[in-house]
């Protein structure tokens, strides 16, 4: 009884990546190409930020911060230094984990609202250090310069398979990462500090440390995002990457699929990301403010009418945030 | 930096925080009775200085005088955002904590839109009110007269807050919602009637702060946003629940936003007040004066 | 290394603001005990509860284990040393199976989750909630939660479990249930304190009574004696509670 629904786990991820993977021979259009790799993106980040958030019950609302170093440290490195971003993807993920450890320190010692905002705080502080700080081109930010189509650099000039191939296995990972936590140790603690943390501390759980391992872990693929970001959009500033609207895009697709759960951030995202782009898009440009209503109304009636997330509409088991 | 200059502006920050901890005890006020946080607490500001607008533009009121009103827009609008939307957040029963921020995050976007389209992004500002442009000089420093008078409102609402929450019966039942609101039905105190009435106290006074920053401060639909964090900061700074450690924050975060400015180019004059509040977090993670 | 007294309590204070919560209690508990933990209201039974299960920290006093010092040891390092409690207000992990709440107290005594699957199933089936197995926690009926507790501080395979208040609220039915249940885990070797207001239920159960008031240690003793001492029933007259002479 305990492997089949894991197993099953695995093989809808393997079909799914499958079908993904052959999307481009079907999709041309560069603008849904776009969509279709900024969905993948944030359905890694979100699921990244789930492992914190939705896992250990840690609601952070200050992820820009790892994004925006995962972007900022690779790109300098790369413009500044000449270093691969490939290199610089992991530079910055060990940086943003260790960042992530360094502030757990004291921040896991707040509990509730007190640790969201502590984590908004420091992501503005961040932002707005990075708004006037020269070095990184403040306001201005820094642009990436092409030095022509090459993996070795990962730039690509006007071919976005790469970047969605990349983005693809990005989110497998990130997919498989949370798949695995789920059935260790660290997935059992983290869902009882998230329901119950006296009851954990009482069954032997290591509370502090059981955060910190949390927030390391997803910190770093944040970061790994932020750099792949960085080099496919070639242009990075303080507003793009470090900004609380973008801690709060992190969250909302975990929070909208199902928090908590394997597949709740891909699905949230699946929905969420089209449609923000789709109205804006199609509304945003009048300036009216139409778009912010659509996806205003959208995150209130999913928050109200289904808490527990969209994939509760799946199948019962897939939203018990259980495991085997 | 002349002790005048210092003075001068510590004086100036003493003012902009007493508004500050007015905008912010509606907030602790909210949560403080049921544990809700109001994430779109900055748009009822943004729409309480949009209604001391209208009533400026198409009935000549001074907002000084439009407040009381606006006061009890924001009451009416508050009891019905709880009556219509969060009462339904609060009968989750999973993810209680997510539900209402998103919730509530959900309702602020929608105001922001709704701003958007019907006011335009335009920056709108009253002219010729009664304190606008005015100041008033006391040893050498000089006061500006909307921000004097803000504060003056603010202080005097603490008072009358803290009058209506000790002295009078409907405060007794909010405290004692406060404290139980499972047992209060036991003594005769609906539940529901008390959270809508705290919604619409709590909204009216951020009601009362938005009349008053109507007149200084720029109108816009994404006004609410610069001071929602600010508002929370506050509110947690003070102690999430507690009406007092809010007025105390909300003057000390408006006197240390006043130093750092003084000391740090402007752009990062918030950063002060975030590190004020993560210093006393960490000795104190509670807040203040908080008890939750 | 077998000691006789698995848990000594030494002039044992804690100060809540001004209030002294514990009194200089000395208790003393000897393996394979069932000891019972009454008084009134207010008397710093869950107190001391707390002290013993390190959820709270002393303000004086030592606390002695299985022949080990653990007073500056936190609930989590108890929990290891073989301190298991469940707690007065149930705290279930409600998002959570029935079986994966009983997991994380496995949890403690290895790192295979395959492993600790298996041995919830037997706590599970030892505990009667073999049937409710795959169901959320927060579906169960209170008392069926009181069983889970206890499920899941009997995975952490305790050498001492402390029972706060399990009996309070059930019915005759559901408790007699839960005394079989309490004498099962007393007959595979665990030591019992429990912390209970129902006399009726508890003072058959136990082999010794401490009766705790305002804080401080009142009796000692046979629970029929503890029921006839004068101290012990001035302490409760407000409350009028009759043990049934036994």
């Amino acid at each position: 009884m305990s492997r089949n629904p894991r197993q099953r786990e695995l093989i809808t991820l393997a079909v799914v990546a499958a079908a993904l993977a052959a999307l481009p021979l079907f999709v041309k259009d560069v603008y849904l190409q776009n969509v279709l790799i900024l969905t993948l993106m944030y359905a890694a980040l979100s699921q990244s930020w789930n492992i914190l958030g939705g896992y250990c019950g840690q609601i952070s609302l200050g992820h820009a911060l790892y994004f925006g170093i995962g972007a900022y440290v690779s790109t300098i490195l790369f413009t500044k230094f000449g270093i691969v971003p490939w290199f610089g993807m992991v530079v910055s993920g060990g940086l943003a984990a260790l960042m992530a450890l360094i502030l757990g320190y004291p921040c896991f010692r707040l509990r509730g609202h007190y640790f969201t905002i502590a984590t908004i705080v420091i992501a503005e502080t961040a932002y707005l250090l990075f708004l006037n700080w020269d070095w990184v081109g403040a306001a201005l930010g820094i642009q990436i310069t092409m030095r022509g189509d090459n993996w070795l650099n990962f730039q690509f000039a006007r071919n976005k398979l790469p970047y969605f191939y990349f983005v693809l296995v990005f989110a497998c990972v990130t997919w498989l990462v949370t798949w695995i936590i789920e059935g260790s140790k660290w997935g059992y603690w983290w869902r009882a500090i998230k329901d119950n943390p006296e009851a954990a501390e009482s069954l032997g759980v290591d509370v502090f440390n059981s955060k910190m391992a949390a927030a390391a872990v997803s910190a770093f693929f944040t970061a790994v995002g932020g750099s792949f970001y960085a080099q496919f959009v070639s242009y990075i500033d303080p507003e793009s990457v470090m900004s609380f609207q973008f801690s709060l895009l992190m969250a909302l697709p975990a929070v909208l699929g199902g928090i908590g759960t394997l597949w709740g951030p891909a699905l949230g995202a699946a929905i969420l990301i089209p449609l923000t782009e789709f109205t804006r898009s199609y509304f945003g440009g009048s300036g009216k403010g139409t778009d912010l209503i659509i996806y205003g109304v959208l995150i209130m009636i999913i928050a109200l009418a289904r808490p527990e997330g969209l994939v509760s509409l799946f199948s019962r088991r897939a939203s018990k945030q259980a495991a085997p | 930096m002349t002790t005048e200059i210092i003075i001068q502006s510590l004086v100036s920050g003493l003012l902009t925080g007493l508004i500050y901890a007015l905008i912010a005890v509606g907030l602790s006020l909210i949560f403080g009775l049921m544990d809700v946080v109001n994430f779109a607490h900055g748009e009822f500001l943004m729409i309480a200085m949009y209604a001391t607008f209208g009533l400026a533009l198409g009935v000549a009121l001074d907002p000084i005088l439009s407040a009381p009103l606006v006061a009890a827009l924001l009451f009416s609008f508050g009891a019905l955002v709880y009556v219509g939307i969060v009462r339904y957040a609060m009968r989750a029963k999973a993810n209680l904590g997510m539900v209402q921020i998103f919730a509530t995050f959900g309702l602020a976007i929608v105001m922001r839109g709704l701003a958007q389209l019907f006011f335009t992004p335009d920056y709108r500002s009253i002219s010729n009110t009664w304190t606008g442009g005015k100041t008033l000089e006391l040893g050498g420093i000089f006061l500006p007269m909307p921000q004097l008078v803000g504060a003056m409102i603010s202080i005097f609402a603490f008072v009358a807050l803290f009058f209506l929450i000790k002295r009078t019966d409907f405060g007794k039942a909010l405290e004692a919602t406060r404290e139980d609101a499972g047992a209060v039905a036991l003594v005769g105190i609906n539940k529901n009637h008390m959270f809508t009435l705290g919604w619409g106290l709590g909204a009216s006074l951020v009601g009362l702060a938005g009349a008053v920053m109507a007149t200084f401060f720029y109108i816009y639909p994404d006004v609410g946003a610069s001071f929602a964090l600010i508002s929370y900061v506050t509110v947690a700074l003070g102690g999430f629940g507690s009406v007092f450690g809010a007025l105390v924050a909300g003057i000390i975060v408006g006197l240390i936003e006043a130093i750092t400015a003084m000391l740090v180019p402007p752009a990062l004059k918030s950063v002060g007040i975030y590190a004020l509040y993560l210093g006393v977090v960490f000795l104190r993670p509670r807040g203040l004066f908080g008890s939750l | 290394m077998s000691q006789k007294v698995m848990l000594e309590a030494q002039h044992v204070s804690r100060r809540f603001a001004g209030v002294l919560a514990n009194d200089d209690v000395s208790i003393r508990v000897e393996r394979g005990e069932i000891v019972g933990l009454i008084g009134p209201n207010g008397a710093g039974k869950s107190t001391l509860f707390n002290l013993i299960a390190g959820a709270l920290p002393l303000s004086s006093g030592t606390i002695m284990f299985d022949g080990e010092d653990v007073t500056s040891l936190p609930a989590t390092k108890r929990c290891a040393r073989g301190i298991a409690r469940t707690f007065q207000v149930v705290r279930s992990f409600e998002s959570m199976s029935v079986l994966d709440n009983v997991v994380v107290g496995a949890l403690v005594r290895t790192t295979s989750t395959r492993d600790a699957h298996r041995k919830a199933r037997e706590i599970l089936e030892f505990a009667g909630l073999e049937h409710r197995v795959d169901a959320q926690a927060s579906s169960l009926t209170p008392s069926e939660k009181r069983r889970l507790e206890v499920a899941r501080a009997l995975a952490t395979d305790p050498k001492l479990l402390l029972l706060d208040e399990v009996m309070t609220g059930l019915t005759p039915t559901e408790a007699q249930k839960g005394v079989a249940l309490v004498r099962k885990i007393r007959e595979t070797g665990i030591t019992i304190i429990m912390v209970e207001h129902v006399m009726e239920v508890v003072m058959p159960l136990v082999d010794r009574a401490i009766v705790l008031n305002l804080g401080r240690v009142l009796f000692e003793g046979k629970p029929a004696d503890a029921v006839r001492d004068s101290n012990v029933i001035g302490a409760y007259l407000g409350e009028r509670h009759r043990a049934p002479s036994s």
